[in-house]
């Protein structure tokens, strides 16, 4: 593992970087895990995208640029990543379409890692969506992007208070300078191989009443469908009735979204579970 | 919901039940505490100091940018800096690419099929044809594509699209449309195809479909070379030398904004009509401006735009090129296929102040409207005889001098009339084979592929045949 290694002194090294990241553009086959990118609209995530895998996707200073998901590729460690771009989107609660791919590649998709980029300079309204996101899967990294914007608007964000509280490693980059993707890299890594394993804290806040409710709901799913990830989650979407998640608990469809923790750290789903319907 | 009954429903109802106990404001409540934790969680994290200017810097340029009265009038003015910057500079390269293309090469691949006993029709098929077709469209699109894209891809990366946006949405509002139907429009300036593929922003079918319609009045890059040697020769010939140049300039910003002005018409005729129904309301972010990344921008709008465009634009001109030269130069009778073709759509042609060699030339363009001014200049010297103009019958050639264009367009009979229908035509009609294909995949259905289609093509022979009815009127030659 690359983990214990030092990385700020070597992180501007060539060589290095030539050694531990192969940039390999599009070539898809035989990817060991998936990383999905998740963000609000210009956070600078198709950046994020191309600094990671050395794809010169078209990146542009307006929100909805990304209209479908980019994929990509890279390794790093000796392990060979997929990288999904998803649609910039606030929520993951309401019905567009942007959201909804973006929603049900997170849930059915079941990254390996999910990068959550957020704009330092915004950085309350960017936390809506990662709270959202943390609700649903657990192995999150946050990108913590535009540090020289937010540097240059006299904003500074402390990291280790961030990811303390959100329980997830935090990583402050500066996609279009470059700075940070190595460690964003390292620390996509130990997530995704099990070194680091985040706890994200989901201390939202509910009433007495709909903590109740949840918990009826939830503990139903969890008797019908073993190992069911997220059933709070499902159980409030369920509560909402949001007609999408109906819909899978009718088919039998979430019991698909099963504990990554319970299955073996490497071991992929099958190759059909990776796209989006 | 689904209502189909399974093994899981108990779970369902359970969840139903209990939704109607929690009340109506649950949803409400539960963003409420979603953003109280946001808010909780960034203040702990965020320390701010000082330094509010930046902040200010921002608003000016906003309040400027998208301002009521600034708006427009900046936007126009940009828009008119970028095409200025891009017809004067695209000049040199462009004469450059010709002269090395067309004059050097041609003639040495000429040379070099008679040396190796090519028969006559095949090196005119390859080289006259096929070869000219290409070379033409690598000398008028490569030098404007590198200038203008660009360009276009800094303003993008700086944050003024969206501004864009906010300026027109109101108006597309009214019309019916979606406000993010200004960032469509504006991609269609560069490529009305890759302008149909950016309608993906826009959530609502509806709106989506009127957007796809409309991108057709954005004039596309194909189409800009057209405007302005029409433009320069007649309209800007009208004008003192000394104004020349700003007079055709204006002429050819005119026929963009009365694109812009069919647009916001069409839009709200369709949604009065075909396409009724309601406007969708939609956030949008003004991000913050940012300096444009300059060398990556340059190198991703070279790479990704223009040589892509430019690859596409070279496919559909070589069979294009080909076809031109075998009407031309295969007799049925005593005369051409291309000039039996001419002699039957004249009259309708001089109905509508254009003429017969112009529909046959958009007829042979439709794969791509860069070819249309090769394709008229060679069809004119044809039927009118005047074969001592470029290389005679068949060959698509580039005439370096503008007043060798005008003496071909005179002698084919042109006057103003047709210089200004030319140009509305050049607006409307048919979108090309490429930007059709792409609707079709974009829409799936073929009956808005062809409302696409023919909808410009009515409007502007409707356009040119009323300000040819008006001119005759006044009495104008034509």
């Amino acid at each position: 593992m690359t983990a214990a290694r030092s990385e700020t002194s070597c992180e501007t090294c060539p060589i290095h970087h030539a050694g531990n990241l192969v940039k390999l553009g599009v070539n898809l086959t035989g990817f060991d895990y998936v990383v999905a990118m998740a963000g609000n609209p210009n956070t600078g995530k198709s950046t994020v995208f191309n600094a990671l895998t050395g794809l010169r996707q078209h990146t542009g200073n307006w929100p909805g640029k990304t209209v479908t998901r980019a994929e990509g590729a890279f390794s790093y460690g000796g392990k060979r990543y997929k990288i999904v771009d998803l649609p910039g989107t606030y929520s993951l609660l309401s019905t567009s379409t942007d959201e909804e791919v973006a929603r049900d590649f997170i849930l059915f998709g079941q990254p390996d890692v999910t990068v959550i980029v957020v704009d330092a300079t915004r950085l309350e309204r960017n936390l809506n969506l990662a709270l959202q996101v943390l609700e649903i899967t657990d192995r999150a990294v946050v990108c913590l992007n535009l540090i020289d914007e937010a540097q240059r608007l006299g904003i500074a964000v402390d990291e280790r208070t961030l990811a303390r509280d959100l329980g997830v490693p935090v990583v402050p980059t500066a996609a279009r300078r470059g700075i940070g993707i190595q460690n964003l890299l390292k620390t996509v890594h130990e997530v995704g191989t099990g070194v680091l394993v985040p706890k994200p804290k989901r201390i939202v806040k509910h009433s007495p009443q709909l903590e109740g409710a949840i918990s009826q709901v939830a503990d139903a799913l969890e008797s019908r469908f073993a190992g069911l990830a997220n059933a709070r989650w499902v159980a409030l979407r369920l509560l909402e009735g949001d007609d999408r998640i109906i819909q899978a608990v009718t088919t039998g469809e979430i019991a698909s979204i099963i504990r990554l923790s319970e299955s073996a750290f490497g071991e992929r789903m099958p190759a059909g579970e990776e796209t989006v319907p | 919901m689904t209502t189909v009954s399974g093994p899981n429903d108990d779970i369902l109802i359970k969840a139903g039940n209990l939704r109607w106990k929690l009340g109506e404001n649950f949803h409400d409540s539960l963003m409420e505490s979603l953003y109280t934790e946001a808010s909780r969680l960034a203040d702990r994290a965020v320390t701010r100091t000082g330094a509010q200017q930046h902040f200010n810097w921002d608003r000016t340029l906003d309040q400027l940018l998208t301002g009521r009265w600034t708006g427009f009038p900046l936007m126009v003015a940009l828009l008119m800096v970028v095409f200025w910057i891009t017809i004067a500079g695209a000049n040199v390269p462009s004469a450059l690419i010709a002269s090395l293309l067309i004059d050097t090469v041609h003639p040495m691949l000429q040379t070099f099929g008679s040396n190796i006993g090519m028969p006559w029709w095949l090196s005119g098929l390859l080289f006259d044809g096929v070869y000219l077709a290409a070379a033409w469209v690598v000398s008028v699109m490569l030098p404007p594509m590198a200038i203008f894209f660009p360009l276009f891809t800094l303003l993008e990366d700086f944050g003024y699209l969206p501004r864009v946006a906010f300026n027109l949405d109101h108006l597309f509002r009214k019309a019916g449309a979606h406000g993010k139907q200004a960032l469509s429009m504006s991609m269609g300036y560069g490529c009305n195809a890759a302008g149909v593929i950016a309608t993906r922003v826009i959530d609502s079918p509806r709106e989506r479909l009127i957007a796809i319609i409309t991108n057709n009045f954005s004039l596309c890059n194909g189409r800009w070379p057209t405007q302005i040697l029409i433009a320069t020769l007649y309209i800007g010939a009208l004008a003192p030398p000394a104004l020349g140049g700003l007079i055709s300039a204006s002429a050819v910003v005119a026929v963009a904004l009365l694109g812009v002005a069919i647009t916001f018409l069409t839009s709200w005729l369709l949604s009065r009509t075909m396409l009724k129904g309601e406007v969708s309301t939609f956030s949008l972010e003004l991000p913050p401006y940012r300096p444009p990344q300059i060398l990556r921008t340059l190198h991703t709008s070279l790479i990704d735009r223009t040589l892509l465009v430019l690859w596409r634009a070279v496919v559909f001109a070589v069979p294009a090129g080909a076809v031109t030269w075998l009407i031309a130069n295969i007799p049925i009778g005593d005369q051409s296929i291309a000039q039996h073709v001419i002699a039957l759509l004249n009259p309708f042609g001089m109905l509508v102040g254009l003429n017969g060699v112009i529909l046959l030339a958009y007829i042979i363009a439709i794969p791509a409207n860069e070819i249309v001014i090769p394709t008229v200049l060679m069809l004119t010297v044809l039927s009118s005889g005047a074969a001592n103009y470029g290389e005679g019958a068949g060959v698509m050639f580039d005439l370096e001098d503008h007043r060798q264009y005008l003496a071909v367009f005179n002698a084919g009979g042109w006057t103003l009339l047709t210089a200004i229908n030319l140009m509305l035509f050049s607006l409307l009609h048919n979108p090309c084979s490429t930007a059709i294909y792409t609707i079709y995949k974009e829409t799936g259905s073929v009956k808005w592929t062809v409302v696409s289609t023919l909808l410009p093509i009515v409007m502007g022979l409707g356009l040119c045949f009323l300000v040819t009815q008006i001119w005759r009127l006044l009495g104008g030659a034509g």
